[in-house]
């Protein structure tokens, strides 16, 4: 029995059947468009600081004409025993999912594939969602399925790289939230068939009635104006040294070339070794205890 | 006073204690009906404490209002039970530890609105003290956040009330199951409460620093509100908090 939208406390399930995905002729919304309009997968990664949830709940909203909701919140695990909860948990209310018979847009809402993730091997989620998200090629069907659109909302530092590469990889379309300075943005990897990755980053915010409102950047950061009345102040005055040069010290600093600049006089003098050059000349005057031996000592040395 | 709320306590590098200490008094003054599982320390250590803080634990407990587990105690009588009564800290006897079920009924009993003149106490609270020691004990990380799943469940969701509990965050020690069950529940909370040491070491007058993350914003207030940071000293009845940098020591 479907019951009213409820947000708070979220760990549900939802199916909605969706309306098609109107087509806006603005560039902001391209996103959603994006997102809604693949089928399969589509993978939202948040973390603690940048929760996700609120991403999830606005895009449920855009996509959603009528929502049926799943409660798995109250009883999970089935601790309670009166009977209410569904017997093979959450796994059985997704499998029951992959066997729809209603032929329109679909797209489920999952909060969250951590939770599976959590409570179930990482390769029975993956076949589910795989059965879940691929539901055009059922066999039994002679009239065309319109994609099934899943929406999953991961944690990220709950899991290993594994199970996260597992799930990135099934997925069509990957958004990774994060932000700067107080505004959330997201980072949107498509994988389209036949067609290499692009990436998006988009900033946002999400209202408090759950729609999406799209920005162009992080907020800019106040500029730091100098105050007009306090004139600014050079500081070498009141020195008690002089760091100031006269007109011929300067004349003087300009005019000396450094002792490693190559010049082209250094150059000549360098190819035209001139009489005032004496070759290099070593003076020793031995000790009374050197030994002056002019034989070579590596002479016995068979190299 | 906020409702159903799940505010997490965390500490790193320091004692985050003072934060249960704190919030017990709150709740008890606020006339709330409060369970306290405590593991780590006894009932006699929370009233002193309590006491200093303007609440007595014995006259909470002794009118209805406190419902007090006290772990170090009551572990022993698991033992000394026979199997079939069930006692909230079953988990302690089974060699593969299942689940915090019965530690789960034993919260719901415990806060369940009764029919009587009980109504008088404001909304529950469950405070618990504190989760990283169920690891400890040999509960699976999962098994920790399944129990504060159904706790949020009942306590936050049905019966409108808070839930306050404290882990430790095990920082640079290579704690895999603790990691998982502080993002986990970080993940699940409304407010977090983050206490840490000083990057810079111990210091006499300024014990500690305190991060506050909303998550979940309910009004959806500007981002930019949603974490502030605190230092803060420990005195004897009071904790005194201050912006970084601005202890009364150093100015």
């Amino acid at each position: 029995m479907p019951r009213p939208f409820h947000l708070e406390g979220a760990e549900q399930l939802s199916v909605t059947p969706s309306e098609s995905v109107r087509r806006g002729a603005e560039r902001e919304l391209e996103m959603l468009e994006s997102l809604l309009a693949l089928g399969g997968l589509v993978l939202l990664r948040d973390s603690v600081e940048w929760e996700g949830r609120s991403l999830l709940k606005a895009l449920i909203k855009k996509s959603a004409a009528w929502l049926v909701y799943h409660d798995l919140f109250r009883d999970p695990l089935n601790w309670s025993k009166t009977g209410e909860a569904l017997p093979e948990g959450p796994l059985g209310a997704l499998r029951a999912m992959c066997r729809r018979t209603n032929p329109g847009p679909v797209t489920i809402a999952l909060d969250s594939l951590s939770w599976l993730l959590l409570h179930l091997p990482c390769t029975t989620l993956c076949q589910t969602l795989h059965a879940l998200s691929h539901q055009d090629s059922c066999p039994g069907n002679s009239t065309p399925v319109e994609p099934v659109h899943v929406l999953g909302l991961l944690h990220e530092e709950l899991h290993g790289p594994g199970p996260v590469g597992a799930l990135s990889s099934l997925a069509q379309a990957e958004v990774t939230l994060s932000g700067a300075m107080g505004q959330a943005s997201a980072h949107i990897l498509y994988r389209r068939p036949r067609q290499r990755p692009t990436h998006q980053t988009q900033w946002f915010s999400i209202l408090p009635d759950f729609s999406l409102d799209l920005r162009r950047g992080p907020p800019l950061e106040l500029q730091r104006h100098p105050d007009p009345h306090t004139p600014p102040v050079d500081p070498t005055t009141q020195l008690t040294f002089n760091l100031h040069l006269s007109k011929e010290e300067k004349e003087a600093k300009d005019s000396l070339t450094l002792p490693f600049q190559f010049s082209s006089e250094k150059q000549q003098a360098l190819l035209r070794p001139g009489p005032s050059q004496a070759t290099s000349r070593i003076f020793y005057e031995p000790d009374a205890y050197d030994d002056l031996d002019q034989e070579d000592p590596d002479d016995d040395l068979d190299v | 006073l906020t409702k159903g709320k799940l505010t997490l306590l965390c500490d790193a590098k320091t004692d985050g204690s003072f934060l249960v200490h704190h919030f017990l008094s709150f709740y008890l003054k606020a006339n709330c009906k409060v369970c306290f599982v405590a593991l780590i320390q006894s009932f006699s250590h929370y009233n002193i404490v309590g006491q200093k803080l303007g609440v007595s634990l014995t006259t909470a407990r002794e009118r209805g209002q406190l419902v007090f587990l006290e772990g170090l105690k009551s572990s022993v009588d698991v033992f000394f039970r026979s199997q079939e009564e069930p006692h909230p800290l079953q988990f302690l006897r089974e060699a593969n530890t299942g689940n915090l079920q019965p530690l789960f009924e034993f919260v719901r009993e415990a806060l369940k609105p009764g029919d009587n003149a009980e109504a008088a106490w404001r909304c529950p609270v469950l405070l618990v003290d504190d989760l990283s020691v169920l690891l400890s004990l040999g509960v699976g990380a999962v098994a920790v956040l399944d129990f504060i799943h159904y706790c949020r469940a009942t306590v936050c969701c049905e019966l409108k009330g808070n839930i306050v509990t404290l882990v430790h965050d095990s920082g640079d020690a290579e704690d895999e199951e603790n990691d998982v069950l502080l993002n986990g529940l970080s993940h699940q909370s409304h407010l977090i409460l983050r206490a840490e040491g000083l990057a810079t070491g111990f210091c006499r007058d300024v014990h500690g620093q305190l991060r506050i993350l909303w998550r979940r914003p309910s009004q959806l207030t500007a981002q930019r509100d949603r974490s502030l940071t605190y230092q803060y000293k420990i005195q004897d009845k009071s904790v005194s908090f201050f912006a970084k940098g601005m202890s009364p020591a150093v100015l």
